[in-house]
């Protein structure tokens, strides 16, 4: 059965919700009716010079509306060019790509780090148990009032402007709060920190990785991470970020 | 009108095939392409034991083009014969197994194990820029291209195609060498040898520091070697290198490649090996070419 597809979306709509980080709603049909939290999509460049897709993470999915959001932040010439798009201009998309989030029906964290918070959007919407959202940021906030329509949320900022300062554990340690499964997504220092935390205090931990992909479907074998296993479709310890995850059990990866 | 090639005695029912690592072994593809529409899957480089590849990232995108250094992470000959060949002779297409390997040994262990195999043809990997020992240390040198081709020979049950490195002062040296040691076919070329360096970190950008370089911006490389190697040698020329659409594929065609192979563009466009196809059968109805061998090395 086919589960991926190729499509040229329009852009509903798109906006700069924080410095240098956009909002785009696209319209898909197919891409739509099979995404899941903690999926992503490749965006493809209308500019011949720039041949790879951009993974982008799916912040929300509109199964009524047939759209999706993604919400990215300006790495390099290819996402400036998509923060240029305005409503009725079209994009290649490819997806809906990776595995997403395994739910659970646990007293959850939903931890988000940076551009790592999006993908955790879908999945506030989609858990439905108690949750209670980290999100930790640099300075300047994105998101935080959305997440509240779904439950408690903390901050956690690095300079201390909002919230918590310090990072997203600083702020878990500081509301004494506890939870039995974790869904993350962010850098790695913070991922590295989460696994940690987790194995501490013996609690499920979902994490969402990145790294630099080409195809973005599992052929070539450019975004691999360690695995304590040796992979069933690999052979070796490497399993494929855009296709056996992104969201990996943390115990299952080394990073 | 017709589209079939033949390869060393292979028939292919059209000149278009993957490049080696960019489609794995078709499985993630066949979701986006037909792979009974294509002339060949050729595979990524299987070595005899499972390899690890190299440390991440692995690719960058540069203009017009990208880097690699995955480093022929493989799963080894064994899954490779239990899993992928299988899976492919679901198709009505040709298999066309690329070899890796560190050490002439290792080489001749895979082309063994494939002897029994239902495979068309080999291609053998001697231009890896991506891995220390083996590969390119292989494809530089005319001597070593001749010895390990014929030692190659040796034990191989289906035809030899051998894939040649760009990074060469006269890739017609490593050609000519290639058909001494009883080649059937050459393909060409591999990526050439790049870097890019990250300004705001001051740091490589590939974890292998260099890595090969592939897509549109290596094109007219590509298609000046085709054009010079089909004047050297008389065996069949597998033409690669920047394909993006049918244009790119004629051009190559017309340089002197029988049977082309398409790679980086997998990435930009999924379905484009199968689109490619379509474009070389409009381009022959446009020019009213009968027959797709009139156009190999037609250029004047």
């Amino acid at each position: 059965m086919q589960t991926k597809f190729e499509e040229m979306v329009s852009v509903i709509r798109q906006e700069e919700i924080a410095d240098d980080i956009y909002s785009m709603w696209l319209k898909t049909e197919q891409i739509v009716a099979y995404a899941k939290a903690g999926q992503f999509v490749s965006v493809y460049s209308n500019d011949g010079s720039r041949l790879l897709p951009r993974p982008i993470s799916i912040c929300e999915i509109d199964k009524e509306k047939g759209a999706i959001r993604l919400v990215y932040r300006i790495a390099g010439k290819g996402t400036a060019e998509f923060s240029g798009m305005r409503a009725g201009m079209q994009l290649k998309v490819v997806g809906p790509l990776g595995n997403g989030f395994t739910k659970k029906d646990k007293k959850a964290f939903l931890i988000g780090g940076g551009i790592g918070i999006p993908p955790m959007l879908q999945l506030a919407k989609e858990l439905d148990c108690e949750k209670q959202m980290v999100l930790g940021y640099r300075d300047e906030l994105f998101l935080t009032e959305e997440f509240e329509a779904f439950g408690k949320v903390y901050i956690a900022t690095e300079d201390g402007s909002a919230g918590t300062k310090g990072n997203v554990l600083d702020a878990i340690r500081e509301n004494g709060l506890t939870a039995d499964v974790i869904y993350a997504c962010g850098p790695a220092p913070m991922l590295r920190a989460l696994k940690e935390y987790a194995q501490e205090n013996g609690i499920e931990c979902w994490i969402s990785m990145e790294e630099r992909m080409a195809c973005g479907i599992g052929a070539c074998l450019a975004c691999v991470c360690k695995s304590k296993e040796k992979d069933a479709h690999s052979n070796v310890n490497n399993k494929r970020i855009c296709k056996e995850g992104p969201v990996f059990l943390a115990e299952e990866v080394e990073f | 009108m017709n589209m079939k090639v033949d390869l060393c005695g292979v028939t292919l029912k059209n000149p278009v095939m993957t490049a080696s690592g960019t489609f794995g072994a078709g499985e993630e593809y066949s979701e986006f392409v037909d792979l009974n529409k294509l002339g060949a899957v050729v595979t990524k480089g299987v070595a005899n034991v499972p390899w690890e590849g190299n440390p991440t990232p692995r690719v960058a995108e540069v203009y017009g083009g990208m880097l690699n250094a995955i480093g022929l992470q493989n799963p080894g000959i064994d899954l490779f014969i239990e899993r992928d060949i299988p899976f492919l002779k679901q198709y009505d297409t040709k298999i066309i197994v690329n070899v890796c390997g560190h050490t002439t040994e290792e080489y001749v262990e895979v082309v063994k194990r494939l002897a029994d195999q239902p495979v068309d043809m080999l291609e053998i990997n001697i231009s890896c820029p991506n891995v220390k020992e083996g590969g390119i240390a292989f494809g530089q040198n005319p001597k070593t291209v001749e010895d390990i081709t014929r030692e190659i020979k040796k034990y191989a049950a289906q035809p030899v195609i051998m894939k040649l490195s760009p990074n060469v002062t006269d890739i017609t040296e490593t050609a000519r060498a290639a058909e001494a040691g009883g080649a059937d076919a050459l393909s060409l070329i591999n990526t050439l040898t790049g870097m890019k360096i990250d300004i705001n970190r001051r740091k490589f950008v590939l974890a292998n520091k260099t890595g090969g370089m592939s897509g549109p911006a290596v094109h007219p490389v590509a298609v000046r070697m085709v054009y010079q190697t089909a004047q050297a040698v008389d065996i069949p020329i597998i033409g690669m290198g920047g394909i993006m659409n049918a244009e790119d594929a004629i051009e190559m065609i017309l340089a002197g490649a029988t049977a082309v192979s398409v790679g980086t563009a997998n990435f930009t466009n999924p379905k484009v090996t199968e689109e490619i196809v379509e474009g070389i059968a409009a381009y022959m109805e446009k020019y009213q070419v009968n027959d797709i061998k009139e156009l190999v090395g037609a250029v004047v």
